[in-house]
């Protein structure tokens, strides 16, 4: 069946689980969070939630920052 | 090492929903040039609560988790940044909450990449499905009275108005709407969050009535991040006895100090 985790594309065998994919990857289950077709999947849920053709998986984990725009133009200190 | 000798630190505790600071100073987790830097800010700056942003996880790689970097004595406060429409943001806002099992949540729906401005009609949108989903909401809005009240009345825990765009380090650009917010909803937890630049513009916030602060650029493209933070703690600090202390007001001409009689001739 054909997948799309993070938006790529993935080939996989049929009757995996939310669990069975993420051990697949080799991805921590710890301090993540799974959606599928756009809606949060408890993980204690992960492993009896069974994938099927065209899922989407989104799955995401925490990195520092906020929003970033593009770099904006340094104003000369004398210009204000 | 800070000592306030009039202002203890159990007299003005800063308090939202059930939690409880004593640091009026919340930090934020990006453009930091290394881990190590990031911790030594975070730890000169005496901040209790940080700010993470939520990305899908790389795929192709193994990463170590980000958190682990982070004191474990923080609060963490999941943002929605990056997200430019309700949906991207109520979404974000759920998976942050089922991976970290909290239910603060800062919320940023943003209008343009250039300006990073807040959509604010998206926000109050969000806010308000986010609420009744009980999460407990910090609202990144600009500093419009009128919004910072349907925020409110939308239960959202706090405001939070920009002082200037994101990343400006431009300082509180419109003091005024600060302090008519501050009079007009003096019940409000506001908390200035953006364009923060040095302490100056900290302590000014803070003597405009403002509860806390919240910064990310200001300390981390700081030459010596450490430094900043420990001046932005003070800084902070010292606004907010400003501010209790209840400044003199402004005159146009002077006012004589000492008595006007008895001058020599």
């Amino acid at each position: 069946m054909r997948v799309y985790v993070n938006g790529e594309n993935k080939e996989l065998g049929d009757g995996l689980s939310l669990l069975d994919l993420l051990n697949l990857l080799n991805l921590p289950i710890q301090r993540i969070a799974v959606e599928l077709n756009r809606s949060v999947v408890r993980q204690a849920e992960w492993e009896v939630t069974q994938l099927k053709d065209d899922d989407r998986v989104e799955i995401v984990h925490f990195v520092g920052g906020g929003s970033v725009g593009r770099i904006g133009k340094e104003m000369s200190v004398e210009s204000y | 090492m800070s000592t306030a000798l009039t202002l203890k630190e159990t007299d003005d505790v800063f308090e939202i929903g059930d939690l409880t600071f004593t640091s009026r100073l919340i930090i934020g987790t990006g453009k930091y040039r290394s881990h190590a830097q990031m911790k030594q800010a975070h730890e000169a700056s005496g901040a209790e609560m940080v700010t993470v942003a939520v990305r899908r996880i790389p795929l192709d790689r193994s990463s170590e988790s980000f958190l682990d970097y982070l004191d474990p004595n923080l609060k963490i406060l999941p943002n929605t940044a990056g997200c430019y429409s309700v949906d991207d943001a109520v979404r974000t806002a759920r998976l942050a909450r089922e991976a970290l099992k909290t239910d603060l949540l800062k919320l940023e729906v943003i209008g343009d990449q250039t300006t990073l401005f807040p959509d604010n009609e998206q926000t109050l949108e969000a806010a308000r499905i986010l609420v009744k989903e009980g999460f407990v909401v910090f609202p990144y809005f600009n500093d419009d009275l009128i919004m910072a009240k349907k925020l409110l009345d939308a239960g959202c825990v706090a405001i939070m108005p920009l002082a200037a765009p994101i990343g400006s380090g431009l300082g509180v650009q419109n003091p005024a709407n600060l302090r008519i917010m501050r009079e007009q909803l003096p019940d409000a937890t506001i908390i200035v969050d953006a364009g923060v630049g040095t302490a100056s513009d900290a302590a000014i916030a803070m003597e405009l009535g403002a509860d806390a602060v919240l910064m990310n650029t200001a300390i981390a493209e700081a030459q010596d991040a450490a430094k900043m933070a420990e001046a932005m703690k003070l800084a902070i600090q010292a606004g907010r006895l400003a501010y209790l202390s209840g400044r003199m007001p402004k005159r146009l001409y002077a006012s004589a100090s000492s008595p006007l009689g008895g001058v020599i001739k």
